[in-house]
């Protein structure tokens, strides 16, 4: 084989290989509009589910889902963000951020069950939050902060370092350089880990079994004491332990599921080419 | 005339390397210094002792002393960020955030609470940009990107955005490396307007720029300070060979 005929081999099989990636992508998002997208209906997205869930809508889990989601992000984002900035800016390379580090990375390993046993131990039972939003908000808020951790301070330290130069300079000090210049210049890359760490957390089933999701309460919560339905319970829930469950309705709810976690990605995605136009260095 | 900056028996090491030994040299208030000498012979190190902006490097240290209005800066005591206001600096390559041309030159006053929004905060950023020859060029276009500038205005935008903050010494890393002739032409001649109000210390690989420019010269080589003086002495009649050998090579 001429060294051409290698070249055009190595792109095929690549080309192929990629293409095998994007294969399971788009059939899992085919098969999920295809089945789930005549069942969707207003009612569907308004409505309580009726006659044992096998009726009616789902929107006590929307809801819910929504709520954990914003939880999630106050739970989980101050936190996240202050250890990305003490990591990218005044930790350092010593043996305790070392380990900080090293914890982040195993804390993003951690299967999400874990995640769920260790909410309904410390949130539920020990902090006496009981199953509510509050302890299913910061169990997911646990789970998205490796992510968010690792993006916000890998944008941080994308900042270029003649900014933080000049910033102090002028006399400004270090924590105004980091306010006024570093973290407005990070931002696009920050906001991008906090709504994928969001998707991440809206899509999850295990952290929230035992720390805040109802089999079935078609009330709304009235506090964040309460429990609530939330997206990916309910759809585990109706696909397994209801009995004559129609089909067309588990796949509008897995629809609705997959719509929330892909917009938070397009947004997450517009929010970042749209900051990287208006800030370029 | 009064002596602004008196450095006395300055050292700086990086780790074990002595990057400058036993400097002296004063520096005349309301005159412009140059200092030349080829790369690597610390002279960008002795610009970014003057304001501590070398503190920052891990395994950095510093020896002697260096006095601002008598006070040594190296004293345990001084406030790094209130010297840093009063000693500003213009960096090599022109360097605005990527702001507006007026939160260019509003950041420093910001942030040192010098003045809120409004009308004081306009105030002080066109004085800032007369200040730096570049009022007329940009009046009309405050709040576009600075980065839409050329070269030679973002770095009159850079002075702009260092004597907002109203200090006494500007130091000027060289300023006009990036630079095409027409806009070093144009930062030059502002220097010299600058000069009746601040004390400049400039480093420059272009010895014409430190001839053009400068009232004093220092030769700087492998960290020494080799020949200081008036810089029309130093260039027709330097002292030391060294000095000599190393402008005339140049200039051949």
């Amino acid at each position: 084989m001429t060294r051409q005929q290698t070249h055009k081999l190595a792109v095929a099989v690549i080309t192929i290989v990629a293409a095998i990636v994007v294969i399971p992508i788009i059939l899992v998002i085919g098969v999920v509009f295809w089945n789930g997208l005549p069942a969707l209906s207003w009612e569907f997205l308004t409505q309580p589910p009726t006659n044992g869930m096998r009726e009616g809508g789902i929107m006590p889990a929307i809801l819910g889902t929504v709520l954990l989601t914003f939880g999630t992000a106050i739970a989980s984002f101050p936190l996240s963000i202050a250890a990305a900035i003490y990591l990218a800016e005044y930790a350092g390379d010593t043996r305790l951020t070392r380990w900080v580090r090293m914890a982040i990375v195993n804390l993003a390993g951690i299967p999400s069950i874990v995640y769920g046993l260790f909410g309904l131990g410390m949130f539920v039972l020990f902090f006496g939050f009981g199953t509510s939003i509050v302890a299913g908000a910061l169990t997911l808020g646990i789970l998205t902060m490796p992510v968010v951790i690792s993006t916000a301070e890998e944008a941080i330290l994308s900042v270029p370092q003649e900014f933080r130069t000049v910033s102090l300079s002028l006399g400004a000090t270090k924590w105004q350089t980091i306010r006024h210049q570093v973290l407005p210049n990070a931002m696009p890359g920050i906001i991008t880990g906090i709504i994928l760490g969001l998707g991440r957390a809206a899509g999850e089933t295990a952290p929230i079994l035992f720390t805040v999701a109802a089999f079935y309460l078609p009330e709304l919560p009235k506090s964040i004491f309460d429990q609530t339905m939330a997206l990916p319970y309910h759809l585990y829930v109706i696909s397994t332990q209801v009995p004559g469950m129609p089909l067309e309705i588990q796949y509008s709810t897995a629809l609705v599921l997959l719509l929330i976690v892909l917009s938070l990605t397009l947004v997450a995605t517009l929010v970042r080419t749209r900051m990287r136009r208006r800030r370029e260095w | 005339m009064k002596t602004k900056i008196e450095v006395r028996d300055f050292d700086f090491y990086y780790g074990d390397f002595q990057a400058l030994k036993g400097m002296n040299i004063p520096i005349a208030e309301h005159r412009i210094t140059a200092l030349i000498g080829p790369s690597g012979c610390g002279k960008s190190t002795f610009l970014r002792s003057l304001n501590r902006m070398n503190d920052t490097i891990p395994g950095a240290r510093a020896e002697g002393e260096i006095l601002l209005d008598g006070k040594n800066i190296y004293d345990p005591k001084v406030d790094v960020v209130e010297l840093r206001q009063r000693i500003g600096m213009v960096f090599q390559r022109p360097n605005p955030f990527p702001q507006s041309v007026y939160d260019n030159v509003a950041f420093g006053p910001r942030v040192l609470g010098m003045a809120k929004r409004g009308r004081a905060m306009d105030e002080m950023v066109r004085e800032s940009l007369e200040g730096a020859a570049l009022w007329n060029e940009v009046k009309h276009r405050l709040d576009d990107s600075a980065l839409n500038l050329n070269p030679g205005q973002q770095q009159r935008l850079c002075i702009a955005r260092t004597i907002a903050v109203k200090p006494d010494v500007i130091l000027m890393d060289e300023p006009c490396s990036a630079l095409d002739p027409v806009a070093t032409l144009s930062v030059e001649d502002l220097m010299r307007e600058l000069a009746e109000e601040y004390t400049i210390v400039i480093v420059t690989h272009n010895m014409q720029q430190a001839a053009r420019v400068s009232d004093y010269t220092g030769f700087f080589w492998l960290g020494e300070l080799v020949e200081f003086s008036e810089t029309d002495e130093l260039f027709r009649a330097p002292r030391e060979p060294l000095t000599e050998a190393y402008i005339t090579g140049r200039r051949g």
